[in-house]
């Protein structure tokens, strides 16, 4: 069972192999002569203000909240989906129930107006 | 799991990475030829017959580059952003049915596909688009750039939010086919026909999260030139920013590749006709696989070509417009989506 994913790690090991290498290689190759104003942070032409990480806007945190409970109530259907003609009628009331509190949660979010972007 | 078999997989996953490059390759220069016809000029026509090495001149002159690491980014993860994304796509590589299998060594067949017994190929890949959202989001916070931190935090934002209609649009295929197992999807589609017919409003959806999974165009917003110079990649250079793009490019013949295997048939030629008893092939058979492989390579190629048209045909949505859609249009059509199939699956029971 286990050995039908070697392959899968097989190419994740080459594919973090293949971009340390080509890295390294552009950085044995490339020219390195480095001025101050090189280095310095593009800012189109103006000399950077102040570190870049500050605060910025919240709508970001919430997306990425709202994605996590989302995306695990998704997950739970894909196992009910594979079996779906075999759990019949009664599979599907249950997944409907479900899908109704996930969509009253989501009108929630909508009412109370997380995801207005403006 | 023996040495050969191990050795066997090397070797494909190796055949996958090359075949991988010199795609992304020819869909540089295809973007830059389709978007110089759309506007009326030339495009590369210099470097080789028509073009066809300018890509591989460009990446001669990437290694020839200086690596330029700005003074207040963070090294390591400014370093480490570009091997995630690269890891990622060229993952996601190895669970797509490329091909049936060609030939046969001690008792195991192998194809082009790396896992075709893999269960959940599905999960894999929706798992992997998750991880490739850490690539974009390292990029941007390590640059220590407000237009890259922007860009990240953008990209990373729109990547998640269209994730969820796209896991929920492919639920409707899982319903009707009844495996996350890919060739087993693509087996069910040649005996009952394609599931863009049975699922049209899934395959909508599905495209439309494929160009904002990707940073496409009408979904460029992290990197959307005239606000945010270049996004995540503006302090990338040399072949750090070469891998960002390779990653991109190599998603999109991913999510096409992935496109045609879930609604487009995969590798069946002509939906509801059986070709092999048509030609009088084995279904099995080395030329019957070759022209499965030629058809599949064939429909990739075409959605890709159909990236790059709406690129170059469609303006740039506003960061709100976007997520509305992804929110408030695309989330409630796919759970409508399920709920539809589900009810006619029962009926039809």
């Amino acid at each position: 069972m286990l050995h039908t994913y070697v392959p899968f790690m097989v190419m994740i090991l080459i594919g973090i192999i293949f971009g340390a290498s080509n890295i390294l290689l552009a950085e044995f190759l490339g020219p390195k002569k480095s001025t101050r104003a090189k280095l310095s942070t593009y800012e189109s032409g103006m000399e950077p203000v102040k570190s870049a990480r500050e605060r910025f806007s919240v709508k970001f945190y919430l997306v990425a909240m709202m994605f996590i409970l989302f995306d695990i109530e998704i997950i739970f259907m894909y196992p009910w989906a594979v079996q779906f003609k075999e759990l019949g009628m009664y599979g599907f009331t249950a997944m409907i129930l479900f899908m109704i509190l996930l969509f009253s949660g989501y009108i929630y979010v909508i009412k109370k107006g997380a995801l207005r972007w403006d | 799991m023996n040495l050969t078999q191990f050795l066997i997989i090397t070797a494909q996953a190796g055949m996958l990475v090359n075949m991988m490059l010199i795609a992304a390759a020819y869909m540089v220069l295809a973007e830059r030829k389709v978007s110089a016809w759309i506007q009326n000029r030339l495009g590369p026509n210099r470097v080789g017959w028509w073009g066809m090495l300018q890509s591989f001149a460009d990446v001669f002159k990437l290694y020839l580059k200086e690596d330029i690491v700005p003074a207040a980014a963070d090294y390591k993860f400014h370093a480490l952003a570009p091997v995630i994304s690269i890891a990622v796509a060229i993952t996601v590589y190895a669970v797509i049915p490329w091909s049936g299998p060609l030939i046969e060594i001690d008792g195991v067949q192998y194809g082009l596909a790396m896992a075709p017994d893999m269960n959940v190929a599905l999960l894999t890949i929706l798992a992997m688009t998750s991880v490739g959202v850490y690539g974009v989001a390292l990029a941007g916070w390590s640059s220590n750039s407000k237009y890259s931190l922007m860009g990240g935090l953008r990209s990373a934002a729109q990547m998640i939010s269209y994730e969820l209609s796209m896991g929920l649009s492919i639920i409707g295929v899982v319903l009707i086919c009844g495996s996350l197992n890919l060739v087993e999807i693509i087996q069910y589609q040649t005996a009952n026909g394609w599931n863009v017919f049975y699922q049209p409003l899934a395959f909508v959806i599905f495209f439309v999260t494929a160009l904002a999974e990707t940073n496409r165009a009408p979904f460029d917003l992290p990197e959307a030139e005239p606000e945010l110079v270049g996004g995540y990649h503006t302090e990338y250079s040399g072949m750090k920013f070469g891998l960002l793009y390779l990653a991109e490019y190599g998603n999109m013949l991913a999510s096409s590749a992935i496109m045609a295997t879930l609604f487009l048939g995969g590798w069946d030629p002509v939906p509801f006709i059986d070709e092999a008893a048509l030609l009088g092939l084995d279904p099995y058979s080395l030329p019957m696989v070759l022209i499965q492989h030629g058809v599949f390579v064939g429909k990739a190629a075409t959605l890709v070509f159909v990236f790059i048209w709406i690129r170059w045909s469609l303006p740039r949505f506003r960061y709100d417009q976007l997520m509305n859609l992804g929110w408030k249009i695309l989330l409630p059509l796919s759970l409508a989506n399920i709920t539809i199939t589900g009810i006619v699956l029962l009926l039809l029971n």
